[in-house]
C-alpha cells in the first residue's frame, strides 16, 4: 500500500513532505526501543513509534523502512523533520494510539 | 592473511546523541555503492549501529573501522574506557547500564551486544578499564 493512500485513509498529519509519492509499505512494526527495532523491523515496514528524537531517522534509514508514523500526537523534534526531509523519508503523525493505528491499517488489508 | 581491499576509519564522539547512527549510515552507503548483497548490508548496519551507539552512550569516545576483504567484512570498535566490568552479564538480553537520558531517547534496551553477536559470524570482545575492543566478521556468502 502506498504511504500517501494511508495518509488519506487514516487522516494522518504529514510532518515531512519531500518524499516520493510512490513509496509503499509492505508491513508494520511497532516499537520504541531502538535496538529491538533494529533487530526486528524489516525493509519496507511502516514503523509506528512514540520516539521522536533525531535518532529514529538513522534507524529508519539503516533498515530501509518506508515511513515513520508517530503515535499519540507526540511532538516531533525539528531536527528530526529536517533530516528526514533531506533523506526523503516520510514522517507522519496521528493522535491515535499505536493500537488504534495498527487496527486501522489492518482494516485496510495490511 | 586475507588481503585487505579497503579500510575506513571513523571517529565516534561520546554523548553526541544527535549524530548517533551517522557513522553506520556512512558504512551502509559505502557497502551499497560497491554492490554488497542487501542481506549482508542489513547485518552490517545492525552491528555497526549497535557498536556506534554503545561507544556514544557508554564510553569516553572511540573509533570504528570497516575493513573490506574479498570474502568478508570486518567491523572493529574500540573505545577509551571505562570498560565493561562483567562481560557475561552485559551479553545477556535486557541487561543495561544506560542512563535515564539515553533511555528517554529509546536506547538502553539491553540488546546492543546480543544484537551484535546474533548478526555476526565471528564476534570477539575484550574489555578492561583502558577500553573495550569488539571485532566482528560478517561473511559475504
Amino acid at each position: 500500500m502506498k504511504v500517501i493512500d494511508l495518509i488519506k485513509e487514516l487522516d494522518l498529519v504529514k510532518i515531512t513532505d519531500s518524499f516520493d509519492e510512490n513509496i509503499e509499505f509492505t508491513g508494520v512494526y511497532i516499537g520504541d526501543l531502538l535496538s529491538l527495532v533494529m533487530s526486528r523491523a524489516k525493509q519496507g515496514d511502516l514503523w509506528i513509534t512514540i520516539q521522536t528524537h533525531i535518532n529514529v531517522v538513522a534507524v529508519a534509514d539503516l533498515l530501509d523502512l518506508s515511513a515513520i508514523l508517530v503515535a499519540e500526537g507526540m511532538e516531533i523534534d525539528e531536527d528530526t523533520a529536517i533530516k528526514a526531509n533531506d533523506l526523503g523519508l516520510p514522517i507522519l503523525q496521528s493522535k491515535m494510539s499505536a493500537y488504534e493505528l495498527a487496527c486501522g491499517i489492518n482494516r485496510l488489508g495490511i | 592473511m586475507e588481503e585487505l581491499i579497503k579500510r575506513y576509519e571513523y571517529e565516534i564522539i561520546a554523548n553526541d546523541f544527535d549524530i548517533a547512527g551517522s557513522t553506520s549510515s556512512s558504512i551502509k552507503r559505502n557497502l551499497k555503492s560497491i554492490g554488497v548483497d542487501p542481506s549482508i548490508v542489513r547485518k552490517v548496519a545492525i552491528v555497526s549501529y549497535e557498536a556506534e551507539i554503545n561507544i556514544i552512550i557508554h564510553s569516553k569516545g572511540g573509533k570504528m573501522c570497516l575493513e573490506i576483504y574479498k570474502d568478508k567484512l570486518t567491523i572493529r570498535a574500540h573505545d577509551n574506557g571505562p570498560g565493561i566490568s562483567n562481560i557475561d552479564l552485559a551479553m545477556s538480553e535486557g541487561f543495561s547500564t544506560a542512563t535515564n537520558e539515553a533511555r528517554e531517547f529509546g536506547f538502553g534496551a539491553g540488546m546492543g551486544l546480543p544484537n551484535m553477536k546474533k548478526y555476526s559470524d565471528n564476534f570477539n570482545i575484550t574489555s578492561s578499564s583502558e577500553g573495550t575492543n569488539i571485532d566482528i566478521d560478517i561473511y559475504m556468502d
